[in-house]
């Protein structure tokens, strides 16, 4: 089962950021529950198998706030994805510096080495006012994934790709 | 939170209000672009100047801005509407109807930014069935505008979406590539009635057809 994880304060950005997300899992048949990350405890939050932490506007960053309540992943032994904000999530939880960069709508970029069965050139759709980790970045020993563009938008092969690890 | 909706008249933006709504939302304007260029960019174009008499049986006022509809003019006008809803009815936040156009949904992300309103786009990837079927669950009343594409004609004009024109809609997807939804500005639609948003139903009272081929629009005049 997969937790998602939803870092939206405003209750209509689920629609946008978290449903998307839902939506690829449900069409690929893969079991998952849905929490918002006020609502998880300290410690590794649920049975879950596996963890996506879903993005959210470019103005809604009440999460930055309360990054303390993410601390669990620094122990997380399970595959944890995240996305846009949830990118930022996992960068700071791992001694990231967070920065100022904003970037709207479709770029091409190069994805060096093979993430997540992706590799080359891409286009990818950003809605980031910040920025803490690369594009894509995963943790060195551990299956942490985080990527700074929306693969529910471009690429949904991603998130795919990250639910058969 | 006090909301504008860009409202074209359309499912997708009286979805995206009914939504917001529903979520507690306050809706404090509704804000529509009236563009001469038929085949405009950024906004749909039939009975759009009716959206005056949606937003009144709504009971929320509206904001109207006309635009050429030039590709770069039409994104000004809409900072001048945008702007003006925002001093008048202080919105702190706009919604839109967006579902998958990443050139729509990207440029209202930067007018929003440049004003510092938060962005909402809760029909943002919604499946296409799913939109529709969202439709009739919650029983919107809305009839088909205009049509702009292989195999539509004339006969579609005035169609109501019901689960026959989703079943229709399930045919030509398969047969010609449709999307259900018209997201590829397949069809245009407008809506009569939502229960809970309309304080009151809309009748067509006139239809006025002009087109050829597979490409039709109506003019209603509603009461």
């Amino acid at each position: 089962m997969i937790l998602l994880i939803n870092i939206c304060k405003e209750k209509l950005h689920f629609y946008e950021f978290v449903k998307p997300v839902e939506d690829i899992l449900s069409k690929n048949k893969i079991e998952f529950s849905t929490r918002h990350y006020k609502d998880l405890t300290n410690q590794n939050p649920t049975k879950a198998d596996k963890f996506i932490i879903c993005g959210t506007s470019l103005k809604d960053n009440d999460f930055l706030e309360n990054i303390e309540k993410f601390s669990w992943i620094k122990n997380c032994k399970k595959p944890v994805l995240g996305i846009c904000g949830g990118s930022h999530v996992i960068g700071l939880i791992f001694g990231g510096k967070i920065r100022r960069k904003k970037e709207i709508g479709l770029k091409e970029i190069n994805i060096e080495k093979e993430f997540l069965g992706v590799k080359g050139k891409k286009q990818v759709y950003h809605l980031n006012q910040f920025r803490v980790l690369p594009e894509v970045w995963k943790h060195k020993t551990k299956p942490i994934y985080a990527t700074l563009f929306h693969p529910e938008v471009r690429n949904k092969e991603i998130i795919e790709d990250f639910c058969r690890i | 939170m006090k909301l504008g909706v860009l409202f074209s008249g359309g499912k997708d933006s009286t979805l995206a209000t009914w939504l917001a709504k529903k979520n507690g939302y306050k809706i404090e304007c509704l804000i529509s672009i009236i563009s001469e260029n038929k085949e405009s960019y950024m906004f749909h174009t039939p009975s759009i100047s009716k959206t005056k008499i949606q937003a009144m049986a709504m009971g929320i006022p509206l904001v109207v801005i006309k635009t050429k509809g030039k590709k770069e003019t039409e994104l000004k006008d809409l900072k001048k509407a945008i702007l003006i809803a925002k001093r008048k009815y202080k919105i702190q936040g706009i919604v839109t109807g967006a579902v998958e156009s990443v050139y729509q949904a990207s440029r209202i992300q930067k007018i929003c930014n440049e004003f510092n309103l938060e962005c909402f786009n809760p029909l943002w990837q919604k499946n296409q069935f799913e939109l529709l079927d969202d439709l009739l669950k919650n029983k919107f009343e809305v009839v088909i505008m205009g049509v702009f594409a292989y195999p539509f004609d004339k006969s579609w004009l005035g169609r109501k979406i019901d689960r026959k024109f989703i079943e229709e809609m399930k045919i030509l997807n398969e047969k010609y590539k449709i999307n259900p939804a018209g997201e590829g500005g397949e069809f245009e639609s407008f809506v009569l009635y939502v229960p809970e948003l309309f304080k009151r139903k809309l009748k067509v009272k006139n239809w006025e057809d002009f087109g050829e081929k597979n490409s039709w629009r109506g003019e209603v005049e509603a009461e």
